[in-house]
């Protein structure tokens, strides 16, 4: 069933029809009205759930830590500072690999004090062990909430769904609303491997040594390292999954297809516009410009930001003449951390052939400030024709 | 070699005697047990059992006379601190045999 509604409710009625048993979250603009229309939902009766009103975000985080670790499908979203003040826990719930679900949604992150979007908060999770997914429509917010929910209970660690405060949480679009019957079939009931119970005690996540050492059953158990290498190869498997988890939703719903990348008039284009989140669908406005000009242009939109998709990406950008990393984050002292994993990408799998294409970094967007498109199609071009800046441009500043 | 195929991906303790490893090696002092002082030892009834209430690791039973498994005893004195009528005192560990200190559960002794 197609409605019209914001982002916000887009990501709660996905909830909704993933049946997560406990939803824990405070309130932070802009996840907000996602979070009241869930306690709507469950007030309403129309969603079998146990809705935790907590007094932090990190609470949030701990409440669903332990709902998780009891066999509950739980959920949470927070945006900016809500989510950093979860950074504890965000780690916590990675290494004990609890598969929760958090809608993130972007917003800048304090000091100064900022509501609006940009890609700062989520950005800086980037190494505590989260899969990351962005979200480019409201479409695909309501489908990447199912999607992640199927992901993060086959590999056993925690999703982050990140879309666009504002810019998408608050903006009205058409969607489709998948039947309930169809998810359940996509999404059976969470089974987890160990679910704590009172006939069955046990202490998880106790202290780990250094070196591995005997169980209580007299088996060798991992150290740390061990659980921490694991953690390591699974996210990387976990783009194996992705891929199952896109093709059996392709098949159920019948929309789907790239897993991780969703590239806009890349086949035969020589400069490649890449980014997360809506801004990618923005650029596609100004390839479509460029093209008129005779440039060929094209846009690469990442689904995954962690794990990285490097090789299906290096695939994408061989050849090209030239890559230009749009982002709405930083790396303080450096460069945006999209165009460094980038960059590393192509290294890895160019370096040898001698081809590497030249990539430049454009920062945009920060807290809020308006991303005019042809201000994104004029640097874009002036990137095509020259190297505009080694370091990070940022476009729209006023200085 | 090695855990690759150990059952969890995570640190998991099941309940058991010494999940966290042999820590009777931290001991830097043995409680030492006097049954002349000792409320349930002196009457022959179940009494008093303030040290196996108190003691933290769980390693001191419930039983005339009380005993101590040194293999798990920290040495942290707590039952000796507790106990109503002294009856517990805490001694160097460099005072005793190598063939002591590999004893497990060894009744409560006073010290000759």
């Amino acid at each position: 069933m197609h409605i019209i509604e914001n982002g916000n409710v887009a990501a709660a009625i996905g909830v909704r029809l993933c049946r997560a048993n406990v939803i824990a979250a405070y309130p932070i603009t802009p996840q907000t009205p996602l979070t009241e229309k869930l306690s709507e939902y469950v007030e309403a009766g129309e969603m079998k759930a146990e809705y935790i009103p907590v007094e932090s975000e990190h609470s949030a985080m701990a409440v669903c830590i332990a709902a998780s670790s009891a066999g509950a499908r739980a959920f949470t979203a927070t945006s900016a500072n809500g989510l950093l003040y979860m950074h504890e826990q965000i780690q916590w719930a990675a290494g004990a690999r609890l598969p929760i679900v958090m809608c993130l949604v972007n917003r800048a992150v304090g000091a100064p004090w900022n509501i609006w979007n940009d890609q700062q908060d989520s950005i800086s999770q980037r190494d505590t062990g989260w899969i990351q997914m962005y979200c480019a429509d409201h479409q695909q917010i309501i489908d990447s909430v199912i999607k992640a929910f199927r992901l993060a209970e086959k590999v056993s660690i925690p999703v982050m769904v990140c879309y666009d405060g504002y810019i998408l949480s608050h903006t009205y679009m058409p969607f489709d609303v998948p039947e309930e019957r169809q998810v359940d079939e996509y999404l059976p009931p969470f089974q987890p491997e160990y679910a704590l119970r009172p006939e069955d005690p046990a202490n998880l996540n106790t202290v780990t040594l250094p070196d591995v050492r005997k169980d209580v059953h007299g088996e060798m158990a991992h150290g740390y390292m061990e659980i921490r290498y694991l953690l390591q190869e699974d996210m990387r498997k976990a783009l194996n999954v992705a891929a199952e988890v896109e093709k059996s939703f392709a098949e159920i719903f019948g929309r789907g297809g790239n897993p991780y990348l969703e590239d806009y008039r890349c086949d035969d284009a020589d400069f490649v516009a890449v980014g997360l989140g809506s801004l990618t669908y923005q650029l596609r406005v100004s390839v479509d410009t460029l093209r008129k000009e005779g440039i060929k242009a094209g846009v690469l939109g990442l689904r995954y930001y962690r794990p990285f998709p490097d090789e299906a990406i290096f695939n994408a950008l061989k050849g090209k003449k030239k890559v230009i990393v749009f982002e709405k984050a930083l790396s303080y002292g450096y460069e945006g951390a999209l165009a460094s994993d980038v960059k590393s990408a192509l290294y890895e799998y160019l370096a040898a052939t001698g081809n590497l294409p030249v990539v430049q970094n454009f920062i945009t967007g920060i807290g809020g400030r308006e991303i005019r498109t042809e201000d994104l199609t004029k640097y874009f071009r002036a990137a095509t024709q020259s190297r505009v800046s080694k370091e990070p441009f940022w476009i729209g500043l006023k200085l | 070699m090695g855990t690759r195929n150990y059952k969890r991906k995570t640190s998991h303790s099941e309940s058991g005697p010494g999940d966290g490893g042999k820590t009777g090696s931290w001991r830097v002092e043995r409680p030492v047990h006097d049954p002349s002082l000792c409320i349930p030892c002196k009457r022959n009834k179940e009494a008093c059992f303030i040290c196996w209430l108190f003691c933290p690791e769980v390693v001191i039973s419930r039983t005339i006379p009380p005993k101590v498994n040194l293999e798990y005893c920290k040495g942290c004195g707590i039952c000796a601190e507790e106990c109503p009528t002294k009856s517990i005192t805490m001694v160097d560990e460099a005072k005793f045999t190598e063939e002591d200190k590999d004893e497990a559960c060894i009744s409560l002794k006073t010290e000759t």
